[in-house]
């Protein structure tokens, strides 16, 4: 990493901070409150004829791909379609197994051959495996989640996604963990890597589905492609991490007993690294259900189009239950692969004889489907849970929804209107008002006393990409309501990650809290929002602050609790009072932590926020979303491109921040 | 002082043939060490430096006989394990040449390689590298797995080691359900599982208790006396050299400063680091009858006859008990005589000569 020019003593470089401070915030001050005309259009707005139309650059490019480019004797199109054939193949198989059923023929000729599998075989298999994976408490877990999505009618939807996400994972893992291992192996390729899955990581989904949309057409595997790439990235990152982890011995150990390159590889260092190897194939687990209901935009089904659909009509009841199976799933999943993960991690020579054996359980789940296809046709309950034994609890949200809408209508809508009024429009009006050269110049200072002359060129270019492509104006009202969220959430969760910090029992409980918060896929935070507040900046606002607060509160939490207890003692000895010592002692010291969970937090919020697209904000996810339902391939990108540049800046400048204190004070970086 | 002092003829083994042997091996860390070694064959400290460069093993020469216990020791950081990484090119030395019977081990392709690693050398690591997803029996049997040795066989042969080194009944334990001691039987149990006849162990006891070092020497004597590898032993530990060494080499700084039987680095350390090693051996168990025996011209009458590769601890009890002197005596011939005298000196004399 390049430090800031060592040249300079750091208390130097302490004080000459105020004045700097004070002018950028005077000289902001001064722009926002200019009269109007002060400050020259252009620096407020490129003109349009100076802006690169990067996005029309590739709307035609791409059009010219899809129509004219060609391999041999194959057109582009063709051979992407052909893909998306083969990848279909996998995909209807699962949906056969466990929607449909099998047919004989096509179209309307078909015959049904076979019912799918049962509901009740698929949730006894599910809870034989987790009985094997993690013993009778998260078996009992896991069947009650799966017997959610039967009781609440969601089962038929919940299949769809099951199968969908049970085919992408593999294909997310196995992608993954092979151009983690080409990183590993060859130090060019990483270099070539870490830049595309920086800017894949950034980059809002949305984005990219528009270009896989022309390429693979509107369909479930369009959207298990679009789900592969988005959940792909960590396990690329956490494979490379974990091979790189192995000790050296181990690898040492494996040439000696006369490995080749690949038995070293196979046999020695990826199942050496198993453990974290799992920790991302949970994550991608995880992604792919977050993808679930974005996913369905371009044709996944399932209930990520139940909920979507029910989002569109404003269908609190419906969307809630559709979400919440979503959430269930997910938290099967999750915890099943958890189980999964740790369970090398226990005892595992008595393990075999463990309460179902693996021979057996598979045989046993083999016979169970077979049998309960073939009884399905004769008996329909088993084919397809009973709708008279369904429930639903639609009626009562929607009913909950209208009561607290007759009788807190007036409050809901004065504490929105205080806040919109007082808070969410100053802060838009302010910093629309600022001109571009001058923000541009202010993030060149900051990354030039924070890192160096690289790093302002890096974050120049960034915000250089976004006023040249004529998204300033867009791009600044997602930095105004990424930023107002992201103050709130720090104003929640910094001072409950301390209290956190120094309370075992609270951290038990908020861990707990956020660790549920996190499975939920993020649109469904959208759903009790709009219950509430409807549509808008502050609704959206609101959700942002929900889905990114949980990062910040773990961050603190940690940074609080893992300082050396010798400082705090020294502090205690040295008579500080306790509040002296969270204040000069344990705050300074998790500072670089804490700034960490902002990272993360901020990383969330502007995920979150091309998602609140769909609740009417007026940013950069809104202009994604548009490109979206038109189908226009280069304003998408380029948008995209320009939340990943935002994201990307608050990433360098705070990265080096970190890095900048943790010198100062001494802590390893 | 570069070259390290010649072992002397008074070896207590015969000399065997030279199985393994390096000349002017170089391991230099940074960028652009070959170059920079061509350019300067004989780069001072401060060369280094200026290139950025780390000498772990300067210019190492050694020749490790058949069927000997060849110790290599230095402090932490002397270059001990990447001089034996290098013997067994696990790490590519920047110069020099590694004679394994006879051959060039540089010189060879990954292929032949791979195959001498398979079948002639064994390795012992210091925090035991072993596979944490198998188990005992899949660890031992692992080096045989990889030639592509059938399931039956590989498990047989793997429980003969695991027997070897007492570990019956834990074959199917998890090496994390392990003792610290029972890991490295694991580990040696392993690189004993294909029958090598170079076996390399680096600092394999220095991560166990006292105790339980004491123990796993026991051991590691106990198989050698059985098995009669071709050891290269690393530790940093003079005690450990002294219980187990046919011959020792001392390392400082990336170079070797003396080789020699733990007897000679005793008597004759050529450096004051050497010297400062062997300060405070156990000098009783490892001087011998020949190494303070005075001239026997003159002597009229002895009190008995002990052997010149005898102990000084061994003898002590007769010598000091009987005023006349001892003969030292070999086949049939008078080498000298040890007296009270001698042996008392060594005793309590200065521990420096
Ligand atoms: N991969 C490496 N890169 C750079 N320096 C190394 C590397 N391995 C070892 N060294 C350095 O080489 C020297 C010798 O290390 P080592 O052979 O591990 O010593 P020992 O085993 O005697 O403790 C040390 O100064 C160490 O820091
Ligand atoms: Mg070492």
């Amino acid at each position: 990493m390049n430090t800031a020019a060592p040249a300079v003593p750091t208390g130097l470089r302490l004080r000459a901070g105020l004045p700097f401070w004070l002018a950028a915030i005077g000289l902001s001050l001064f722009f926002a409150l200019a009269p109007r005309g002060l400050v020259p259009r252009w620096a407020l707005r490129l003109p349009r004829d100076l802006e690169i139309p990067l996005d029309r650059y590739l709307s035609q490019w791409m059009d010219w791909l899809v129509t004219r480019a060609s391999f041999g004797p194959f057109t582009f199109k063709e051979v992407t379609r052909g893909f998306a054939w083969l990848m279909d193949w996998p995909l209807s198989l699962a949906k056969s197994l466990l929607v449909s059923g099998f047919v004989l023929g096509q179209g309307s000729a078909a015959e049904p051959l076979s019912a799918p599998v049962s509901w009740a075989a698929v949730i006894l298999f599910a809870g034989l495996l987790a009985a094997r994976l993690g013993g009778a408490r998260l078996a009992l877990l896991v069947v009650g989640c799966f017997a959610y999505l039967a009781l609440f009618g969601q089962w038929s939807s919940a299949m769809v996604t099951l199968s969908s996400i049970l085919i992408a994972v593999p294909f997310g893992v196995v992608g993954g963990l092979l151009l983690g291992i080409g990183g590993f192996r060859s130090p060019r390729f990483e270099r070539l890597l870490i830049p595309i899955l920086d800017v894949m990581q950034t980059v809002p989904v949305f984005a990219y589905l528009v270009p896989i949309l022309f390429l693979f057409g509107f369909g479930p595997v369009a959207a298990m492609i679009a789900t592969i790439i988005y959940a792909m990235p960590p396990m690329v990152r956490v494979t490379l991490l974990a091979l790189r982890r192995v000790p050296a011995e181990i690898a040492e150990f494996g040439r000696m007993a006369g490995c080749t390159r690949r038995q070293l590889l196979w046999k020695v260092l990826v199942p050496a690294s198993r453990p974290a190897l799992m920790v991302g194939v949970n994550q991608v687990i995880m992604l792919s259900l977050n993808m679930v209901i974005i996913a369905s935009m371009i044709g996944a089904g399932g209930l990520g189009y139940d909920v979507l659909a029910s989002l569109r009509r404003l269908d609190i009841g419906e969307g809630l239950e559709a979400g919440v199976a979503i959430t269930v799933l997910a938290i099967a999943l999750d915890r099943l692969s958890q189980a999964a993960a740790t369970r090398g991690e226990r005892l595992r020579h008595d393990m075999g004889r463990g309460i179902v054996d693996r021979g057996r359980l598979l045989t046993g789940a083999g016979l169970l489907a077979l049998a309960s296809m073939a009884i399905g046709r004769e008996i329909p309950a088993l084919a397809a849970y009973p709708e008279a034994f369904e429930v639903s609890t639609a009626p009562y949200w929607a009913a909950l929804v209208k009561w607290i809408n007759v009788n807190f209508f007036d409050q809901l809508e004065a504490f929105k209107t205080f806040l919109v009024l007082n808070l969410l429009v100053p802060v838009k009006r302010f910093l629309l008002a600022q001109p571009w050269p001058w923000v541009v110049a202010l993030l060149a200072a900051l990354g030039l006393r924070l890192g160096g002359v690289r790093l302002a060129l890096t974050v120049t270019g960034f915000a250089m990409f976004v006023v040249l492509t004529g998204f300033w104006t867009k791009a600044m009202i997602t930095v105004y309501l990424c930023g107002l969220a992201v103050v709130i959430a720090a104003l929640i969760g910094i001072p409950l990650g301390i209290a956190c910090g120094l309370s075992e029992r609270l951290w038990r409980f908020v861990q707990g809290v956020i660790d549920t918060l996190q499975t939920l896929p993020s649109f469904v935070y959208l759903i009790p929002v709009v219950m509430l507040f409807r549509v808008g900046d502050f609704a959206a606002m609101i959700a942002v602050v929900l889905y990114a607060v949980a990062p910040v509160i773990r961050y603190t939490a940690h940074g609080v609790r893992s300082i050396p207890p010798q400082l705090v003692e020294a502090g205690t000895t040295s008579g500080c009072t306790s509040r002296q010592l969270l204040f000069k002692v344990r705050l300074p010291l998790a500072l670089p932590e804490i700034l960490l969970g902002i990272n993360q937090t901020i990383m969330l919020a502007l995920s979150m926020l091309v998602i609140t697209a769909l609740v009417g904000t007026r940013d950069l996810g809104q202009e994604v979303y548009i490109a979206l339902t038109k189908a226009d391939v280069g304003q998408g990108l380029v948008a995209g491109l320009s939340v990943a540049a935002i994201a990307m800046i608050a990433d360098r400048l705070i990265g080096a921040g970190t890095t900048h204190m943790k010198q100062r004070l001494g802590l390893a970086t | 002082m570069d070259r390290p002092v010649s072992p002397s003829p008074t070896e207590a083994k015969p000399a065997g043939e030279i199985k393994l042997a390096c000349r002017h091996v170089w391991k230099l860390f940074g960028p652009r060490a070959e170059r920079f070694l061509r350019e300067n064959p004989r780069p001072s400290a401060e060369e280094l430096r200026a290139a950025g460069l780390i000498p772990a093993v300067v210019d190492a020469d050694l020749e490790v006989r058949t069927g000997e216990i060849f110790i290599i020791m230095g402090l932490s950081g002397s270059g001990k394990s990447t001089l034996v990484r290098c013997l067994s090119r696990l790490i590519e030395p920047t110069a020099g040449q590694i004679f394994f019977e006879g051959r060039d081990l540089l010189r060879m392709r990954e292929r032949e390689m791979i195959e001498i690693r398979r079948h002639k050398m064994g390795m012992v690591f210091q925090h035991f590298a072993l596979l944490p997803h198998l188990t005992v029996l899949g660890n031992v049997a692992f080096p045989l797995e990889v030639q592509g040795v059938d399931r039956a066989t590989r498990e047989r042969r793997a429980m003969e080691m695991i027997e070897l080194v007492g570990l019956q009944g834990r074959e199917n334990y998890f090496p994390r359900e392990l003792s610290g001691g029972q890991q490295q039987r694991v580990g040696i149990a392993r690189s004993l599982a294909v029958g090598p006849e170079l076996w390399f162990l680096d600092e394999p006891f220095s991560a166990l208790d006292p105790l339980i070092r004491r123990e796993m020497q026991n051991e590691f004597l106990r198989l050698q006396g059985m098995l009669e590898k071709t050891i290269v032993f690393i530790t940093h530990d003079f005690d450990e050299a002294v219980r187990l060494a046919d011959r020792i080499a001392i390392m400082q700084d990336g170079r070797i400063v003396q080789i020699g039987t733990p007897e000679e680095l005793i008597l004759a350390p050529a450096t004051p680091y050497v010297a400062e090693f062997t300060a405070d051996a156990p000098r009783v168990k490892i001087l011998t009858a020949r190494a303070i025996m005075i001239p026997a011209d003159g002597i009229g009458e002895f009190a008995g006859e002990v052997l010149p590769q005898a102990r000084i601890a061994e003898i002590a009890p007769a010598v000091l008990a009987d005023a006349r002197p001892f003969a030292v005596v070999e086949g049939d011939r008078l080498l000298g005589a040890v007296d009270r005298e001698a042996v008392l000196r060594v005793l309590v004399g200065g521990r420096r000569q």
